[in-house]
């Protein structure tokens, strides 16, 4: 049905959907319930891979040991988003599809090197999530295909998410998604991820750049957040200015590098 | 858009302990399935798009908002509502405390509230108040009595003893 009609739309927890239907955002000719596939819920662990089915609710996700051991950064980040009812429902594959560039999980799955499994007519399909966003609420999904699964990378690193909002479980005005791995106090591999303050994920190489190798102080954490965001210019509307955005996303940046280097001493 | 589906899907679903098998157009919600189909009032409409948590009630335990489920998700499922709580007779503990602190006002959102405290209280029965205040930063009170129905929540969960 997906296949045959693009206005078509799949429906997974539909947290994000159905509001855009009641407010006539949205018209689909129809809608694939995808609730009744019990093979795309679930937590599976091999081989150094955390694999989530994409049907998995976020309630799920938060209540889940081996998530929040594998993937402490999704388990903190998942603990944002909105409210515990609307994560009783959520799914991690819909907010995924839904790619909102104001949702916390884009920018998890980009700081975290997951892989977006997808399958449609012609089999399945492997996904970098780097390359998965292509603009607001817009993927690389073709219209035949549905999201199947997220696999999430074995990686020792120190991770921080921060993020803003005006009261818990809104929209965040800016969130960050850091890791490090720490030599004694030294970093490497740095990863930086910025959201909320373009039309997807941003991932910051030139604030990478300036972690790589060094030992993370009060002025490498500053000149790392100057580095990120000097180039931005997020979105401004009736909850912050773009100004202020920019402002929260540099702060969080620099709270969050100095969060994961005070563990390295 | 032309041609509004009329099909109808045919749901199982148990409402309050009671059994329905109804005949559903897939685009009902499952508040104006509650409220319209079951006569179920005392769940609340306030904003149709998952902000207000008014409509919030129980599906298999877990609170939901019944205005961002369609009916037809619902199959197999367990609901509660306001009207289900508790044995049917009287106030339940939780009800009463919100009945001692002036928990409510004009009461539209109070539904909603003692749905979600009553599934964040099942999940952490000896919640601080930090933990309160984000629960209950799921529903909105436009009365804006927030302060009493934080001491309610805080009050019943002070007594270890009870269950919700």
């Amino acid at each position: 049905m997906l296949a045959s009609d693009p206005q078509a739309k799949a429906l997974a927890g539909g947290q994000s959907l159905l509001p855009l239907l009641a407010l006539r955002i949205s018209q689909p000719s129809t809608l694939v319930d995808l609730g009744g596939i019990a093979e795309l819920s679930g937590v599976d662990a091999q081989d150094g891979l955390l694999s989530i089915g994409a049907g998995t609710t976020l309630a799920e996700l938060e209540d889940s040991a081996l998530v929040r051991d594998r993937v402490p950064l999704l388990a903190k980040a998942i603990r944002e988003i909105a409210h515990r009812p609307i994560r009783n429902r959520a799914t991690i594959g819909g907010s995924l599809a839904h790619a909102d560039p104001a949702a916390e999980l884009p920018a998890v799955i980009v700081a975290l090197d997951a892989t977006l499994v997808a399958h449609g007519p012609s089999g399945e399909r492997r996904i970098d999530a780097a390359d998965f966003f292509t603009g607001a609420f817009t993927t690389g999904l073709g219209d035949d295909e549905i999201l199947t699964g997220v696999e999430f990378p074995a990686r020792n690193a120190n991770w921080s998410f921060l993020e803003v909002a005006r009261r818990s479980g809104d929209f965040a005005l800016a969130m960050v998604a850091v890791g490090v791995e720490l030599e004694g106090d030294t970093c490497t591999r740095p990863t930086v991820v910025l959201q909320g303050v373009a039309s997807g994920p941003v991932r910051s190489l030139a604030a990478e750049q300036i972690l790589e190798n060094s030992v993370v102080d009060d002025a490498v954490a500053a000149q790392a957040a100057d580095a990120a965001t000097r180039d931005l210019r997020p979105p401004g509307d009736i909850h912050a200015s773009s100004d202020y955005r920019k402002r929260v996303a540099a702060a969080l940046l620099r709270r969050a590098l100095l969060e994961v280097g005070r563990r390295a001493q | 858009m032309t041609g509004v589906a009329t099909e109808t899907h045919t749901v199982e679903v148990t409402v309050n302990g009671r059994h329905f098998e109804r005949a559903l157009e897939p685009r009902i919600s499952l508040a104006d399935f509650l409220r319209d189909d079951r006569q179920l009032t005392g769940t609340k409409l306030g904003c149709e798009h998952g902000v207000c948590g008014a409509c919030t009630v129980l599906v298999d335990g877990a609170a939901v908002r019944s205005c961002l489920m369609l009916a037809v998700q619902a199959r197999g499922r367990e609901i509660i509502t306001i009207e289900g709580l508790g044995s049917g007779s009287g106030l339940t503990p939780l009800q009463e405390a919100f009945h001692r602190h002036h928990a409510l006002q004009c009461g539209y959102c109070t539904a909603g509230m003692l749905l979600t405290t009553t599934a964040f209280l099942r999940e952490n029965p000896s919640p601080t108040e930090d933990e309160i205040r984000a629960a209950l930063s799921a529903n909105l009170c436009r009365c804006t009595g927030y302060q009493a129905i934080i001491d309610a929540v805080a009050d019943f969960a002070s007594d270890g003893a009870r269950s919700v």
